[in-house]
């Protein structure tokens, strides 16, 4: 049996070693390539895995629970409650008017309203672990449209707890027949009670996470075992996820409150560290058995109808989306990645189309063609969100403004600004005072667009694209700004300018130390940390307040910037050659210690200009005290 | 052969008639290091110990730059305040410039005549010049006639180029060895008379 089992792992991890890279380099995205694995290997091409993908797919789901940890500790709670407008208003909307909107279709096409109603509810939700995988690896999670799919993603999360009670009630042959599996859990319960059973689960976890937590996770910390602290990270997720399900609850609501609770203690970042390839593996799993259980013999036999429910899917999710985004005020290119991203059935919907047929909501039949429907969507989504960013946004910023393609032939500017944020602008604005031009490089087709009011030349498009570089004029430039906030891209300009046009000076933004040492291997001499002089400045007036003279503290400053950079040099050799395959938190973390291990070795240079304790010392050594020493033009008489 | 180190320190070298030019007497001559301060230090920040090291590496100093009210620019002053370390460059244990030279090459918008006692500024160029004397005094230091070249808002552009071309024969000749101080010191600047102070050589340059 065992062996079964591992012949199994071995059918799933050498699909995926075999097609992510491939699907990475491609420009694809790793969501898309597990899903191609799982097809591949799917009992319709190489028929590696029997019709056992559902089961796999069971287990792998909980990769969407640890996920979401990971994203409620990256949500500190007073983000959350800036949040809460958009997701319950956004979320709210987005949930309700594609249920209607989709029931509406269904009754449309003659189906019984308790049907179409049911069917809309569970296509209402959205895949929560493809969409955020996705948006994660594009670095469009931070985005105002990336935050918006977040918010209604997380109200769906929580929006299946009630439609998991409203199913039942849309039974049209008699309610929980006989083969029906027996109601569990939360649902068995009065209102009354399951209402109270939810605030008990969320409020216990709120305080758990509050008071206890964190001292459980010093005392593990203190054994000094790293397997037991990842062991007791894995503990709390699992014993989440089992409470949250015993109470009819969404697991993956529950970790995600975990995480948020947890946000704020010193262990986040090992937390996130120990989570994060449990996550990946389980993530890659759960897309790979996507892949494998999309049903193609049912493909050939109601091909048609289920290219109709994919299509009139994604069409009526996307519009209801762009309505939503439209109403709250989401730029056009925002809406567009919103509406995008979310168009598709999610990973719930096959829970719901379960419980559905379970509970004789559905027939078999229509369930198992919104299976394969929704799998079709969810594999659709990474292609739509290429689509996106190759093809809809560039055309955004080009109807923003006509003239973009012509002219961004002809300029030739002596720099190039790749990226013009909170960063960028200020290089941007003092090359431009300076009358230096300047050709901007931005992916934000809002911001291109404001700065183009204002005269600056300015495109939208992806620096790390040599087609772009070169349009942008990179050949007669002499020098590229790089300030873009996206590590990974920066490094692949880096990358790409020193293999294509190694005669253009690079300065490089460097947003985190391991950044900084990334961008030091590849030989870029001009780097600067994106934070380091202004908290030097503010280091500056804090010993200013602490009676130190201005100038005292600017030299203080000055002499412990030089130290930094002996440190860093330090550093750089002292680097962890695996520093590849350590995660991002746990990297910063071990960065950390490193520079605070440094200060504690170096000694102070004391500031010896302007010194006159040797001179005092040799006048008062001296029989004759009018001798030459006294009164030169040098510094004395302080 | 001498080793000249130019410490030369303009503020606004982009507004410069004079010195953009002079400095390029310097173009390509082996021996000879320019040392441009406001680039190096654009904040006055001055690395004292490389400082030290430079000096020590040469034999002949000398400081460029316009005369501004009667003295230098604020970074030579910066740089003779920090550099010249009591322990290095003067006091019991101060020795490290014994027996180097020090030259200053200036420029002056006025013209030489005001230059006298008689003149619009009262006081001729060495008496102004007289704490740079002093300081290579106490240094140990053997301090000559300065460079001038003076009335630069009226210059034309072949006066300046003749300036640079002088310029570049001291340059030389104190690099060969081959300069006559001695016949240099009875002038009121360095670039008085070059045929008296330079061998006749010098002369066809």
């Amino acid at each position: 049996m065992s062996e079964d089992v591992l012949q199994h792992a071995l059918v799933y991890f050498l699909a995926a070693v075999l097609s992510v890279p491939v699907a990475k380099r491609m420009g694809l995205g790793s969501v898309l390539g597990y899903l191609i694995a799982g097809v591949l290997i799917g009992p319709y091409v190489l028929r590696l895995t029997t019709q056992e993908s559902g089961h796999v797919m069971h287990f792998a789901e909980f990769g969407v629970v640890m996920m979401l940890f990971l994203v409620g500790l990256e949500l500190r709670p007073a983000l959350l409650w800036e949040l809460r407008s958009s997701i319950l208003g956004m979320g709210g909307l987005q949930v309700v008017g594609t249920t209607f909107a989709v029931a509406g279709v269904g009754m449309f096409f003659g189906f019984d309203w308790k049907i179409a109603l049911a069917v809309g509810m569970i296509l209402a939700m959205s895949s929560t672990a493809i969409v955020l995988q996705s948006l994660n690896e594009k670095g469009l999670l931070k985005t105002q449209g990336g935050q918006a799919c977040f918010s209604v993603l997380l109200f769906q999360d929580i929006a299946v707890i009630p439609i998991l009670a409203l199913l039942p009630l849309l039974a049209t042959r008699g309610s929980g027949g006989a083969s029906a599996e027996p109601v569990t859990g939360i649902h068995a319960l009065p209102g009354y009670l399951q209402a109270g059973l939810v605030f008990l689960a969320v409020g216990g976890i709120i305080l758990a996470g509050r008071f206890l937590l964190r001292p459980f996770f010093r005392y593990i910390a203190e054994t000094n075992l790293r397997e037991v602290f990842t062991a007791t990270t894995l503990l709390l997720v699992v014993g989440i996820t089992l409470v949250m399900e015993k109470v009819g609850l969404s697991a993956a609501l529950g970790t995600f409150l975990a995480g948020v609770v947890l946000a704020e203690s010193e262990y986040r970042h090992q937390l996130e560290a120990d989570i994060e390839p449990f996550k990946g593996l389980l993530l890659g799993l759960f897309f790979i058995s996507v892949g494998a259980g999309i049903n193609f013999s049912l493909l050939t036999t109601h091909g048609s109808i289920i290219v109709g429910v994919v299509l009139g899917l994604v069409l009526l999710k996307l519009l209801v989306l762009l309505a939503v985004g439209q109403l709250f005020g989401l730029q056009r290119d925002q809406n567009a990645l919103f509406g995008l991203a979310l168009a598709q059935g999610g990973e719930f919907a096959f829970v719901l189309l379960a419980f559905a047929t379970d509970n004789r909501v559905l027939p078999a039949s229509i369930s198992d063609v919104l299976v394969v429907s929704v799998a079709i969507s969810m594999a659709i989504t990474p292609i739509l969100l290429i689509i996106n960013e190759r093809v809809v946004q560039p055309k955004l910023a080009k109807t923003i403004n006509e003239r973009s393609e012509d002219e961004i032939d002809e300029h030739d500017n002596p720099v190039i600004l790749a990226g013009f944020g909170r960063v960028g602008h200020v290089v941007g604005r003092l090359l431009r005072y300076s009358g230096v031009g300047t050709t901007v490089l931005d992916f934000d087709a809002d911001q291109v667009e404001t700065f183009r009011q204002f005269g600056i030349k300015s495109f939208y498009g992806d620096a790390s694209r040599e087609d772009m570089l070169r349009a942008a004029g990179v050949a007669k430039a002499k020098l590229l700004v790089i300030a873009i906030d996206d590590e990974e891209k920066s490094l692949q300009i880096v990358d790409l300018v020193q293999r294509e046009f190694p005669n253009l000076e690079i300065l490089a933004r460097a947003t985190s130390l391991e950044h900084l040492f990334d961008l030091r291997a590849r030989g870029v001499k001009r780097i600067y940390r994106e934070t380091f002089a202004s908290a030097l400045e503010m280091g500056v007036d804090a010993l200013r307040f602490c009676g130190f003279r201005a100038t005292q503290a600017h030299r203080a400053a000055h002499l412990f910037r030089q130290g930094e950079e002996q440190a860093m040099d330090k550093m750089m050799a002292l680097r962890n050659d695996d520093s590849a395959y350590l995660s991002e938190a746990r990297q910063h973390l071990e960065n950390l210690q490193n520079v605070l291990r440094h200060d504690m070795q170096a000694q102070r240079v004391p500031d010896e200009n302007w010194d006159i304790q040797d001179l005092i010392r040799e006048v008062t050594e001296k029989t004759h005290p009018e001798s030459k020493a006294e009164g030169t033009g040098t510094v004395s008489g302080g | 052969m001498n080793r000249l180190l130019i410490l030369f320190a303009h503020p606004a070298l982009h507004k410069s008639r004079v010195h953009r030019q002079l400095i390029r007497a310097a173009d390509g001559l082996s021996g000879v290091t320019l040392h441009d301060l406001y680039e190096e230090y654009p904040t006055l920040a001055i690395d004292v110990a490389r400082e030290q090291t430079l000096l020590l590496g040469h034999d002949t100093i000398i400081f460029q730059h316009p005369f501004y009210w009667y003295s230098c620019p604020a970074m030579i002053k910066e740089w003779l305040d920090l550099v010249l370390e009591h322990g290095f460059a003067y006091g019991n244990d101060g020795v490290a410039l014994h027996g180097k030279t020090l030259l200053s090459v200036i420029s002056t918008g006025g013209p030489e005549e005001n230059y006298q006692a008689t003149g619009a500024q009262r006081f001729t160029i060495r008496q102004f010049l007289a704490p740079f004397e002093q300081t290579a005094n106490l240094c140990g230091m053997e301090f000559l006639v300065p460079f001038v070249v003076h009335g630069t808002h009226q210059l034309t552009s072949p006066q300046i180029a003749s300036h640079v071309a002088d310029y570049r024969k001291v340059l030389i000749g104190l690099r060969d060895g081959v300069f006559d101080k001695e016949a240099a010191s009875q002038y009121s600047r360095l670039n008085a008379n070059l045929h008296s102070v330079l061998p006749s050589a010098f002369h066809s340059l």
